[in-house]
């Protein structure tokens, strides 16, 4: 059936790039298939700067944002953007904080407006400060029920040992205790800045268009003394198979992580190490993995591995959610099925068939202005270029069954593993 | 939003909706049967969502692990759903190989296996799939809410079903099942996307004209009886957090009261899709510092089904003062008419939804059929308007109509504490 529409893949052509003379980023790309408009984007201010009596810090600054600004209360900013069936909301990671909204196109300057006056000039009441710690404890209570939850927390403490990636980035009891309104100011007044800011915009506005309104709105914003953010301490390996166990009583469920680490996104072979994961467990029913615990076993709703990679060091991890008395089982065939794994690596036919899996479902991932917001931040942040999706294809191409095994080998060795695992 | 769509009913009684759509080479493609879990009567709760597993467990043409990988080889995307009204099952694929889903789908109507050794080991995941969700405090007290909010209809379980007849339920029950309801004249595909409407439905016809009409079956149905009196409950189990429900009769999609109600819905807890900071209830119960958290949301159904509210508590408080409150807001709504200003801004509301949806093509084939499952397309066509006529009078009727305290469910998770 031949198709009508012409090609969706973001390129240099379409992406507008503009760097504002305080050094935020703009990339801006046109799609009037609906009246609407999002934006996203990141900044400086992630749980890098956090010390472990604050753990937990970062993500109460960028929840704050929103709570009280100079010229908003909570409820004015809220009132504003719900009026207009407009959303904005901030996040954080380990490297940085976050955000992302959307509007209608003709309400875009006031989303714009009210995430400048968040980002600019957040008060920090302290009524909202303590309704806020209520809600974090509350869900760190509700954290602590949660056998998926605690078993990934549990993966990572062990598996980044005294690493930012190895702590809870929404902190502990006794640390959001600890945290006051003058640590959560003092940590937006110098780690948030323009500086290393990155905001995408997607929608129905013509690009410039775009950029004239990010100017008008973020142009202005200035801060003296923004600290540069730390570098990440080295890792320490791990030097043997790593086994831990959560309880939580009561639970008719629990859950697994089987996992080492994995590259970073900009490593030559991260396309070799993401189609062996594929092929691992994703493909499909969750590929491998899905097929022997799931498909042939019974074992689990959920079976599947995941790569995780950023700006540091990744993951690579399998995961299940199994009755409690099957645990053990379950863990046995994936040790089975990692060590085949790495012995034979991949059949043609299974790299030929996630090789074009990846091919075939790129326009897929653009079909909303969300996905294409979040694709053109992706190649900007780990620098791969903005002719990434033009180039994408012979990327995936080029991989062989000997990059892919040896990918596999250089991170998976089934002696040398995290497990850790959670449930009664 | 483009409202032209173009609906066809083959020879056989299947209905085919399609809407062309040329922003991106993308098709997506949806076939819905009218059966879902309140079509299960007692000993079978749970079949619906079972049969829907096992048609991804491989006909003759498409056997179990060749189906699976043909979709993703082409680099599609699909899944599968049960609700209480309907099974649906789309793909959403590069516009070239919409073929594939086509054929599957054709195929699997009528030729999926449902081989003996495939309905053990799929018991088994689905058994997995249920403890899942036991293990959430939320579903715990969700399932003892619908047990107590409908004695008689068939909504009364959760889709999943019930542990007992997860065990029980045979290869042959499935079985049956599958060819009672998986016939053309039960069925709904619903196509959008980069299409040549012509060229499309020839190819449908190729397809799936052939395949016989079957008898339909009524839907289970019962009426629940008007409730005489308040039901309070509670349900205990691990950690540390009070969760409260509660939920009041609601009418059906295509009620007279529906849309008046949609519009309180959006007055008291916010548009769906949307934050809700500055709903009335958020304002009056997590601003004022009494909750953690409160929610609350209708369903569109068939038959009369539930509007629900979940609070979550704040540690040490008991959930009383917290249902005072949202008592007393619902009587504001009862008493006064609600401010003109505050409908244009719900009307709003919907429409900046609307238009979030329609970046998506997978959205909107989704809903040409789910419309069509609780009643036609212009259910979704007229729905900004049917909103933007409702009065401030019509929003005080339905709040006096339907809310009311001696019809409804309260229960409440009491945690037993925390036992790790």
């Amino acid at each position: 059936m031949a198709s009508k529409s012409v090609s969706s893949l973001p390129s240099p052509e379409d992406i507008y790039q503009s760097i504002l003379p305080n050094g935020i980023t703009v990339l801006a790309r046109a799609n009037f298939n609906s009246p609407a408009v999002n934006i996203s984007g990141y900044l400086s201010g992630g749980s890098i700067f956090e010390t472990d009596e604050k753990l937990g810090l970062a993500g109460f600054v960028s929840s704050m944002l929103m709570r009280g600004t100079q010229r908003y209360t909570f409820d004015s900013i809220y009132n504003e953007l719900e009026t207009v069936g407009a959303s904005l909301g901030f996040d954080s990671g380990v490297h940085n904080a976050s955000f992302g909204g959307r509007s209608l196109v003709e309400d875009l300057p006031r989303l714009l407006n009210l995430l400048a006056e968040s980002l600019f000039h957040p008060t920090f009441p302290k009524a909202e400060v303590e309704r806020l710690r209520t809600q974090i404890l509350t869900g760190l209570a509700l954290r602590e029920q949660d056998t998926s939850n605690m078993a990934d927390m549990l993966f990572e403490r062990h598996l980044y040992p005294d690493h930012p990636y190895g702590k809870p980035t929404d902190g502990y009891v006794e640390t959001i205790q600890s945290i006051t309104r003058k640590d959560l100011a003092a940590f937006h007044r110098f780690n948030y800045g323009p500086r290393g800011m990155v905001i995408g915009i997607v929608g129905a506005i013509q690009p410039k268009k775009a950029v004239e309104a990010v100017a008008k709105a973020l142009g202005g914003w200035s801060v003296s003394g923004q600290k540069e953010p730390p570098a990440l301490p080295p890792l320490k390996p791990f030097r043997k198979m790593i086994r831990k166990h959560h309880r939580i009583e009561g639970k008719s469920q629990s859950d697994l992580v089987v996992g080492t680490l994995g590259p970073y996104r900009k490593n030559p072979d991260f396309m070799a190490v993401s189609l062996a994961n594929s092929v691992l467990g994703q493909f499909g029913m969750m590929g491998r993995i899905g097929h022997v615990v799931r498909e042939r076993s019974g074992l689990a709703y959920y079976a599947y591995s995941s790569l995780n990679a950023g700006t540091g060091p990744g993951s690579w991890e399998v995961s299940a959610g199994v009755n409690p008395k099957n645990l053990n089982k379950a863990l046995e065939l994936i040790d089975v099925e990692l060590r085949g794994f790495v012995k034979s690596g991949v059949t043609k036919q299974e790299l030929v068939d996630s090789q074009a899996n990846y091919i075939g479902r790129l326009p897929l991932s653009f079909e909303s202005n969300g996905g294409m917001v979040s694709a053109i931040l992706n190649i900007h942040r780990y620098q791969l270029g903005m002719d990434y999706y033009q180039r994408y294809e012979g990327l995936v191409r080029s991989v062989t069954r000997d990059d892919v095994v040896e990918a596999a080998r250089r991170y998976i060795n089934p002696d040398r593993m995290v497990i850790a695992t959670a449930g009664p | 939003m483009s409202k032209s769509i173009t609906q066809v009913t083959l020879k056989n009684g299947m209905k085919v909706m399609l809407k062309e759509i040329h922003t991106a080479p993308i098709i997506s493609s949806w076939i819905w049967y009218k059966v879902g879990s309140r079509d299960e009567p007692t000993g079978k709760t749970g079949i619906s969502h079972w049969t829907e597993h096992m048609m991804f467990k491989g006909t003759k043409k498409f056997p179990n692990g060749v189906l699976d990988k043909a979709i993703s080889r082409e680099g599609g995307r699909w899944n599968a759903s049960t609700s209480r009204d309907s099974t649906r099952y789309y793909e959403t694929m590069p516009a070239a190989k919409i073929d594939l889903a086509l054929r599957l789908e054709a195929d699997r109507m009528t030729k999926s296996i449902f081989e003996p050794k495939e309905v053990a080991s799929e018991r088994t995941v689905i058994i997995s799939e249920r403890e899942g969700s036991e293990n959430e405090p939320m579903f715990q007290l969700s399932e003892s809410m619908l047990h107590a909010s409908f004695r008689v209809h068939p909504y009364q379980h959760e889709i999943i079903g019930d542990m007992a007849d997860l065990h029980s339920i045979t290869r042959e029950d499935l079985y049956s099942h599958y060819q009672t309801y998986y016939i053309p004249n039960n069925a709904v595909l619903s196509l959008a996307g980069d299409f040549d409407t012509k060229v499309m439905i020839k190819r449908v016809r190729e397809l799936f004209e052939k395949i016989p009409a079957g008898n339909v079956p009524p839907r289970l149905s019962r009426p629940e009886p008007e409730r005489k009196g308040e039901v309070r409950l509670t349900v205990e189990g691990p950690g540390e957090t009070v969760f409260t429900q509660v939920a009041y009769p609601f009418p059906n999609a295509t009620h007279e009261d529906y849309f008046p109600l949609q519009v309180l819905e959006s007055l008291l807890n916010g548009a769906s899709g949307l934050s809700y900071k500055t709903c009335r209830l958020y304002r009056a119960l997590v601003d004022k510092g009494v909750v953690v958290d409160i929610s609350g949301w209708s369903e569109s159904t068939i038959d009369p089904f539930l509007y629900r509210f979940v609070m979550i508590h704040r540690p040490n408080t008991k959930p009383e003062q917290a249902i005072q409150i949202l008592d007393a807001e619902i009587q504001k709504l009862q008493d006064t008419p609600a401010p003109a200003a505050e409908i244009h801004r719900a009307v709003k509301q919907a429409r900046a939804v609307f238009a979030y949806g329609s970046e998506n093509i997978t959205n909107q084939a989704f809903w040409m059929g789910y419309t069509s499952m609780i009643s036609d397309y212009s259910f979704y066509t007229s729905y900004l308007d049917n909103l933007a006529k409702v009065t401030p009078k019509d929003v005080q009727r339905v709040a006096q109509k339907y809310f009311q305290p001696n019809k409804r469910v309260v229960g409440s998770y009491i945690p037993t504490g925390r036992a790790s």
